[in-house]
């Protein structure tokens, strides 16, 4: 199954509850974890893959032979992005505007455009002990990351998969989410953990995914996070305590459950409880 | 000769909006008759590429210049493609820029005054 940990906030825990839970499913069989935060992927930091391959994520954009090219702005009308436009009476393509649907070279009456690659990012692909683990990583300067995002879901295998999502809940998550078959809300007890859950729980309810909540830097704030939770009747699946020993591991770029192989159980017990629906 | 200035209201007293892509309006007027008219910005609320496609229409317009407060690369880039120059004025009513256009007090942008998104 295909489980993706998300947070309408930034830096909850998505890609600490991601690596510990992908360590300790190691121990039992194979599993893969995707780095789908292709703006800033960091679950390397704690699992130290190698690397077998590396592969270029292109998408593809207009090209204009002036030659051909009548000025008749059929393809200005296709565009959803402005990024062609009729200008000194021929087509000009803006590249870094286009999302490369390809709609303005099929409505070109003359031929006058075909469409060259245009580079976005990477997707590299290796091993971190018994975790196939697969990272996209998108350029300097590229505006897109959803395409990234797909070119990593592309990689992934038929058995058990992991999903570190972005942050927020923008297009870039949507993209890493959507077919999953579960999604980890990671939160934290605060007015700003609230708040955020609440924008990702529109987004998964939306989106039809079943969901639950991991709650992390538990014991500090508020009980507001687990008082909406009991109310929207959303499962709280694993609490993780606000202790000074787990911020130090985190610090260090360590596993929760390596340093503590006590945790190796909560971990197993939160996939557990996620295969089973993640109800109650 | 047609010109475009961009406002941030519909009549030549309004002031200068220093936008392009996300200028409020856009008066057209005529540098010989003083005419003019003012169509509110089309692509105002467009997520992107507000610039090139207010080059577009621009051209559409056979504008021969625009008087704004700044220009951005694609936006530049476009009004260039079409051979419509872009002189920047600095602030003031639409009015004083367009009688500062025919004094021939204002100056031709070479390039992108500012990076693309500032008008956002």
């Amino acid at each position: 199954m295909q489980v993706a940990v998300a947070s309408g906030k930034g830096g909850t825990g998505k890609t600490t509850v991601a690596v510990n839970l992908a360590h300790v499913l190691a121990e039992e069989g194979p599993i893969q974890l995707l780095d789908c935060d292709v703006e800033e992927p960091n679950a390397h930091l704690f699992l130290h893959p190698t690397q077998h391959e590396v592969r270029e994520v292109n998408i593809r954009v207009p090209a204009v032979n002036r030659a051909r090219c009548t000025g008749c702005g059929k393809c200005v009308e296709a565009c959803a992005f402005h990024a062609i436009a009729v200008l000194g009476e021929k087509a000009l393509v803006f590249p870094e505007l286009c999302h490369g649907c390809g709609s303005c070279v099929r409505v070109c009456p003359t031929g006058a455009l075909h469409e060259e690659p245009r580079r976005l990012g990477i997707v590299s692909r290796g091993s971190a002990g018994r975790i196939d683990f697969v990272q996209g990583k998108i350029d300097v300067g590229a505006a897109l990351a959803v395409p990234v995002v797909k070119a990593v879901k592309r990689a992934a295998w038929a058995g058990d998969v992991i999903l570190d999502a972005p942050p927020g809940t923008s297009c870039p998550v949507v993209a890493t989410i959507a077919r999953c078959d579960y999604v980890l809300l990671v939160t934290e007890p605060t007015p700003f953990g609230l708040n955020d859950l609440k924008l990702a729980i529109e987004l998964v309810r939306e989106m039809k995914i079943p969901h639950g909540v991991v709650l992390n830097r538990a014991g500090i704030g508020t009980d507001d996070v687990q008082e909406y939770c009991y109310r929207e009747r959303i499962p709280i699946l694993l609490r993780i305590p606000f202790d000074r020993h787990f911020a130090e591991t985190i610090a260090h770029g360590r596993l929760i459950v390596q340093e503590f192989p006590d945790w190796r159980i909560e971990f197993r017990h939160l996939w557990e409880r996620v295969r089973r629906g993640g109800r109650g | 000769m047609k010109i475009a200035i961009t406002a941030q209201g519909p009549t030549l007293d309004s002031a200068l909006d220093p936008r392009f892509g996300r200028c409020q309006y856009l008066i057209l007027a005529d540098t010989l008759t003083s005419d003019w008219t003012a169509i509110p910005n089309p692509v105002l609320g467009e997520p992107g590429g507000a610039g090139i496609a207010m080059a577009q229409r621009l051209a559409q317009e056979k504008v021969e210049a625009l008087i704004t407060g700044n220009i951005g690369p694609n936006a530049a880039r476009a009004l260039s493609a079409s051979g419509i120059p872009v002189y920047i004025a600095g602030g003031g009513t639409a009015r004083q820029a367009l009688a500062d256009f025919r004094e021939g007090r204002l100056a031709a942008a070479s390039g992108p005054t500012v990076t693309a998104h500032s008008g956002m």
